[in-house]
């Protein structure tokens, strides 16, 4: 988990366009949010009328109460009351508006969230592969958590704080005018002291934090490794050591901690504290107009002005506060709009994937129900006609080049077939370009020269959805998502039954661990099936493989974690599970690709030696030198 | 442990400014309350004062004193900022210092019970969280009950009978908040579980994108997410819901106490018996008990928050180290004869759920032992218990003629070296990362080493040699040259006993017959024991063990074995199947 600290400083590239968009977000909650300015202004218009009103009871009401006691008249507390009654009034009112705009704005807040979420999320789910091999899933994930958070703050609480404030300095303004221009001037003249502090004070934080973050960044790193490591560390005896080097970048971040929080933390006691100062100076100054001047200044005016001089400096030490936080929620809401501005992945294939019967004549005819047989619909513009072609598995490449980059070809000139049952497998070292390969099959990556043809058809006239159907893969990282063993072999096929998953687990030779977990198919998989181990996840990705039925198969190291004697007891399993289908297979082990029909020895992304297993022996090539262990794969 | 038990317990010598903090505060909190009362004064007394005689030397008085005032206010503030800091800071730090000392006398067990992963969050964000929450809570938990005191103290001092408005009004936001914090806190909690999910779906998407792509799940995983998204949505509105009633009940509360306070003032000045300034001063109390009280609640709930990881900090703090040297722990070695008697063996100590069963081996000194056997055969956590980094859980298990469980534990681990399956470099050069095995290790030594582990030669391919940064992890080099890397790092221990456990997976067959070769005759003393998979790698070993379920199933020569096993005979075959 990275540090969750004070956030760097961050600026928006576009803060006038991110907004814009932003706003657009809102546009569908338009009648509650001019609701909830409406009632903003109602709640900060009750506050500070309540604040002027002190004058008035004060110079109208008590005032002429307490001459008339003094000249021994009767004392009538009528309209006092009433006067009373209507500021009683006045306030529920505005706490009212209070309750209903807090909770108008969390509904706002809440299904915009909710939007902006599966948003994100159904336009990153159409992405193509590359925008996902191009960045950290820390990035990525950033996008969901911290900008996501941020956002969230700004409309929960920066937006309607910020409306409250800018309402409340104009109202505050207008009533300390009312009440008395000359002490209003010497305010308006003190704020920009305050201002300046704080600006200087939020610098020097600031600087400070970064510091903080770096520290504590070093030392999360270091405890990261060395927890992970902490076996070696220990069949090391290496303890001591660790502890030396711990505790040198522990002091670290406590010094750096303090100096940095020591600047945070001054900021509230300093504001607090200016704000009594300004408190002071006009009572001063208000008390000497009260003496030298009687006629302008009252002490119900006095006593009214006094509580402004918060009222009015709170709002302003609050907007700068959450200017921060409202440049922070657009660059974060920039980085949200940037994923989804990345281009979906295009499909143009209009080549689709039907099921299908088969007539007496042997022609293929399309069908609603599930036959078990399935045929390409294959649509031709020029004349309007319809063909269907049966879904075999025949994959040809025609002198494919790819290159993940346009400069940077990874693919050179690559020719292949594999017939239906055919069994086809890559070898050689890392880069040589064997996983490229598949990418390519499946069209993660589209190719840049030269053909691959599915069943005779171009696989760019399929749609990619269709033509992935038709294909499975089981991968070197095996994936498993949180959920029962059942449901994760189920990710093959939706609709499958029990029993066929537990045919599937059978074919993979998973049924038998499956059946040992203590609550057999049901048993929860949780954190990417940390609780199973690296082989038995790989036999649950190859029984998901295996419930898709697909007639054609890629494996990608399907078995690199697997032991040699298991992998036996797979692939015999297998051996059913591939019959009558083409199988591709990337291995690093050479026992596994050895009953291949075809094996092809990848350097640079060309193939320099292909052949079967007993070919290729006789030829004591590269392949012949990598079987006996004269070359490392690395 | 409690918050307050594991603060008394680590703050050590920051014990001195978590203490002073408070002091600081109390000096904040007795100008701020003063500030309204000399208001009161300076309209009462001052202002009629020099209204009648023109002299305004008093109003100067009061207001340069109140200035002054809240410079020291601001001066308590500052102080007390930066004790805090200190306090928590140094906290914090001693906190983690003593967790990771904890965690370097884990054994294997105790890191297994944790997982590595939860062991990290512990360190970082669980002790981030405490000391955040006592750098809060030693300012604000003085500040606010001294502020309700002080302000109550002033009220009553000016007018005790208005502070019956309190006596109303301070129940009615206490039941308010309890109320409010009761309903609200069950239902944060369960929004923040919700939105872990939530996440932890997005990262599974993002790990396994290929895997939704390749089976075209993207529709599957989308209805998937909105379905938790929307849930996400309405645990947090049902929390919120509750919580935004806290802000317009302040309001009306203080706002209320401020008419009633005009009203029962208003006829206390006209019977002659309160002046206009205790008016503002007064109110000026009200607020600041109220808000007091407001800033306890918040507090009580950090405190609440952070109580997830005190829990979670303790938990580590008191396991139990479950592997312990001995009292008159034996210091020395022997040799490297190792016996296995009736051993068995279960992760959770339990006898009917055994991974290994009476195990019963008897090896010589500077013998050669290979291991081969299926995934789950419990080879590597054979191998595990000779250094004891497991506990025997029946029989005994003897290295040099004593049970390992005389030994002192540093001193059998010195002479039991062993190369890990995940093994792993640290950031640093390859230097540095060899010199584990020993620390003063000379140049020569280390080179010496690197030859027998075939691992020189690229070392001096590499434009820094020795002293090129493997980065975090080792990422700068293959995984064949790592699995070299660690060889030598243990070669350099010079141990009784050494451990290879799938230690040359990723290295060639010749290069490894070439380690292996090296290790025969540069230590013939040493006890080897190799873990593979390949059948070429444990061959030419002195003796075999075929492993199945946790069994010895044979133990021989390989001759022997090919002449009686079937399971070894098995995966010969397999693989070495059409070698010419």
């Amino acid at each position: 988990m990275p540090p969750r600290g004070p956030r760097a400083i961050a600026k928006p590239k576009n803060a006038k366009g991110t907004l814009t968009r932003l706003l657009g977000y809102l546009k569908p909650h338009k009648v509650r949010l001019i609701l909830v300015s409406l009632c903003i202004l109602l709640s900060t218009l009750a506050a500070t009328t309540g604040t002027y009103m002190l004058q008035s009871v004060i110079d109208d009401y008590l005032m002429p109460l307490v001459s008339q006691r003094a000249a021994g008249l009767a004392v009538n507390y009528g309209p006092f009351l009433r006067f009373l009654i209507t500021l009683m009034l006045m306030y529920l009112a505005g706490a009212l508006a209070q309750l209903f705009y807090n909770r108008m704005m969390m509904m706002v807040s809440t299904s915009t969230l909710n939007h902006l979420r599966k948003e994100m999320f159904d336009h990153m789910e159409d992405l193509p592969i590359r925008y996902f091999d191009q960045r950290t899933h820390g990035e990525i994930m950033s996008r969901y958590t911290n900008d996501t958070d941020t956002l969230r703050e700004f409309l929960s609480q920066s937006f309607p704080q910020a409306v409250s404030s800018a309402f409340s300095i104009l109202f505050s303004l207008f009533y300390m005018v009312r009440l008395n221009i000359w002490m209003t001037l010497l305010i308006l003249a003190l704020t920009p002291v305050m201002f300046q502090i704080t600006k200087k004070i939020g610098k020097s934080s600031g600087a400070n934090f970064v510091a903080q973050q770096k520290a504590v960044g070093a030392l999360n790193g270091y405890i990261e490794e060395t927890i992970e490591g902490q076996r070696v560390v220990q069949v090391f005896c290496h303890e001591e050591k660790a502890k030396e080097a711990f505790d040198k970048r522990n002091e670290a971040v406590r010094v750096a901690g303090t100096r940095a929080n020591t600047f945070a933390s001054m900021l509230g006691p300093i504001m607090n504290n200016l704000s009594h100062v300004i408190y002071v100076i006009v009572a001063l100054v208000g008390s000497l107009l009260i003496v030298h001047n009687p006629d302008t200044a009252t002490l119900g005016m006095l006593i009214a002005f006094l509580p402004f001089t918060r009222q009015f400096s709170q709002p302003i030490s609050n907007l700068s506060q959450q200017f921060n936080i409202i440049m922070q929620a657009l660059a974060g809401s920039e980085r949200i709009f940037e994923l989804l501005d990345e281009p979906v992945e295009e499909d143009q294939g209009y080549v689709t994937l039907v099921n299908a019967r088969k007539n007496a004549d042997g022609s293929i005819e399309e069908t609603k129900e599930r036959t078990g047989l399935w045929a390409w619909k294959h649509p031709h513009r020029a004349d309007g006609t319809v063909t269907y072609t049966e879904l075999k598995g025949d994959v040809v490449f025609e002198d494919v080049t790819f290159g993940y980059v346009p400069e940077k070809t990874v693919l050179h000139n690559i020719s292949l077939y594999a017939k239906p049952g055919q069994k086809i497998a890559f070898v050689g070292s890392t880069g040589a370009g064997k996983t490229t390969i598949t990418n390519l099959i499946n069209r993660f990556y589209d190719i840049q020269g030269g053909k691959i043809r599915y069943d005779g058809i171009n696989i760019e006239k399929i749609k990619k959805d269709d033509l992935r159907r038709s294909l499975a893969m089981v991968l070197q990282d095996t994936h498993l998502f949180t959920g029962t063993v059942k449901e994760n072999i189920r990710y093959g096929k939706l609709d499958a039954t029990d029993e066929e998953i537990v045919r599937a687990a059978k074919i993979a030779n998973a049924d038998f661990f499956i059946r040992h977990l203590p609550q057999g198919y049901d048993t929860m998989i949780t954190g990417d099936g940390s609780n199973l181990s690296q082989g038995q996840r790989q036999l649950l990705a190859i029984a998901r493989a295996a419930v898709a039925d697909p007639p054609v198969l890629i494996l990608d190291e399907a078995t690199s974690s697997i032991d040699t004697r298991t992998e036996a007891l797979i692939e015999r399993g297998m051996d059913g599970l591939m019959k009558g289908r083409t199988v591709f297979v990337i291995a690093h082990r050479l026992s596994t690709v050895r009953n291949s029909q075809a094996i092809m020895v990848l350097e640079n992304g060309r193939i320099i030696e292909r052949g079967d297993h007993e070919s290729q022996i006789a030829q004591q090539g590269k392949y012949y030198q990598l079987y006996t262990g004269m070359f490392e794969l690395s | 442990m409690k918050f307050s038990q594991m603060v008394r317990k680590y703050a050590g010598a920051y014990k001195k400014y978590l203490l002073l903090c408070p002091a600081a505060m109390i000096g904040e909190v007795a100008m701020e309350t003063t500030i309204p009362l000399m208001t009161a004064n300076l309209i009462k007394y001052a202002i009629p004062h020099s209204q009648e005689t023109g002299d305004v030397s008093q109003v100067l008085l009061y207001g340069g004193l109140m200035v002054l005032m809240a410079i020291a206010s601001m001066g308590f503030g500052m102080l007390g900022s930066f004790l805090s800091s200190k306090g928590a800071f140094g906290f914090g730090r001693n906190l983690r210092q003593a967790l990771f000392e904890k965690v370097q006398h884990f054994s294997f067990k105790n890191i297994d019970h944790f997982s590595t992963a939860s062991l990290v969050t512990r360190l970082t964000t669980d002790v981030n969280q405490v000391q955040n929450t006592l750098m809060m809570l030693i300012r604000m938990a003085v500040r606010s009950p001294i502020m309700f005191i002080m302000a109550l103290v002033m009220a009553l001092n000016l007018q005790p009978a208005l502070v019956t408005v309190l006596a109303v009004a301070v129940p009615i936001l206490i039941t308010a908040i309890v109320i409010i914090m009761r309903l609200a806190f069950p239902r944060f909690q369960m929004m923040m579980k919700k939105y872990d999910a939530l996440n932890s779906s997005v990262q599974e998407n993002l790990i396994a994108i290929r895997v939704v792509k390749a089976f075209v799940r993207a529709n599957h995983e989308k209805e998937k997410f909105s379905f938790s998204v929307d849930d996400v949505t309405a645990t947090q509105r049902a929390a919120e819901k509750i919580v935004l009633w806290n802000g317009p009940l302040m309001t009306i509360l203080m706002n209320a106490c401020v008419v009633a306070v005009l009203w029962l003032g208003g006829h206390r000045i006209v019977d002659g018996n309160m002046a206009f300034g205790d008016l503002t001063a007064f109110i000026t109390y009200i607020m600041q008990i109220l808000m007091a009280l407001m800033m306890l609640s918040f507090l009580f709930i950090s405190f609440v928050l952070s109580r997830a990881s005190v829990s979670r900090i303790s938990q580590v703090l008191e396991e139990q180290p479950e592997i312990t040297s001995p009292e008159k722990a034996v210091e020395t070695v022997r040799d490297g004869s190792i016996v296995f008697d009736h051993v068995d063996f279960s992760y959770q100590g339990d006898p009917d759920n055994l991974v290994l069963t009476d195990i019963n081996l008897s090896i010589r000194s500077g013998e050669t032992i290979g291991v081969i056997g299926g995934t789950g055969s419990a080879k590597t956590t054979l191998v595990s218990l000779i250094p004891r980094l497991y506990e025997v859980t029946r029989g005994r298990l003897l290295v040099g003629g004593q049970d390992v469980r005389a030994y002192d534990i540093h001193a059998l681990r010195d002479q039991v070296a062993m190369v890990l399956q995940k093994n792993v470099l640290f950031s640093g050069t390859i230097k540095e990362n060899l010199r584990w095995g020993d620390e003063n290790a000379t140049d020569e030594e280390i080179a010496a080493a690197c030859q027998a582990a075939a691992a020189d030669e690229f070392v001096r391919s590499f434009p820094d040699g020795y002293e090129t940064d493997l980065g975090q992890g080792g990422v700068n080099v293959s995984g064949g040259q790592k699995q070299r890397l660690c060889i030598a790092r243990a070669l350099l221990k010079k141990p009784k006993i050494m451990i290879l456990d799938d230690a040359t997976s990723a290295v060639d067959t010749a290069t490894d017959a070439r380690i292996r070769q090296a290790l025969r005759t540069q230590m013939p003393d040493t006890t080897k024991i190799i873990i593979a998979q390949r059948i070429t790698s444990v061959m030419d070993a002195d003796r075999i063990l075929v492993l199945d379920e946790g069994r010895v199933v044979d133990f021989g020569t390989h001759d022997e074995l090919m002449r009686r096993s079937e399971i070894y005979r098995e995966v010969y075959s397999s693989q070495q199947k059409g070698v010419a």
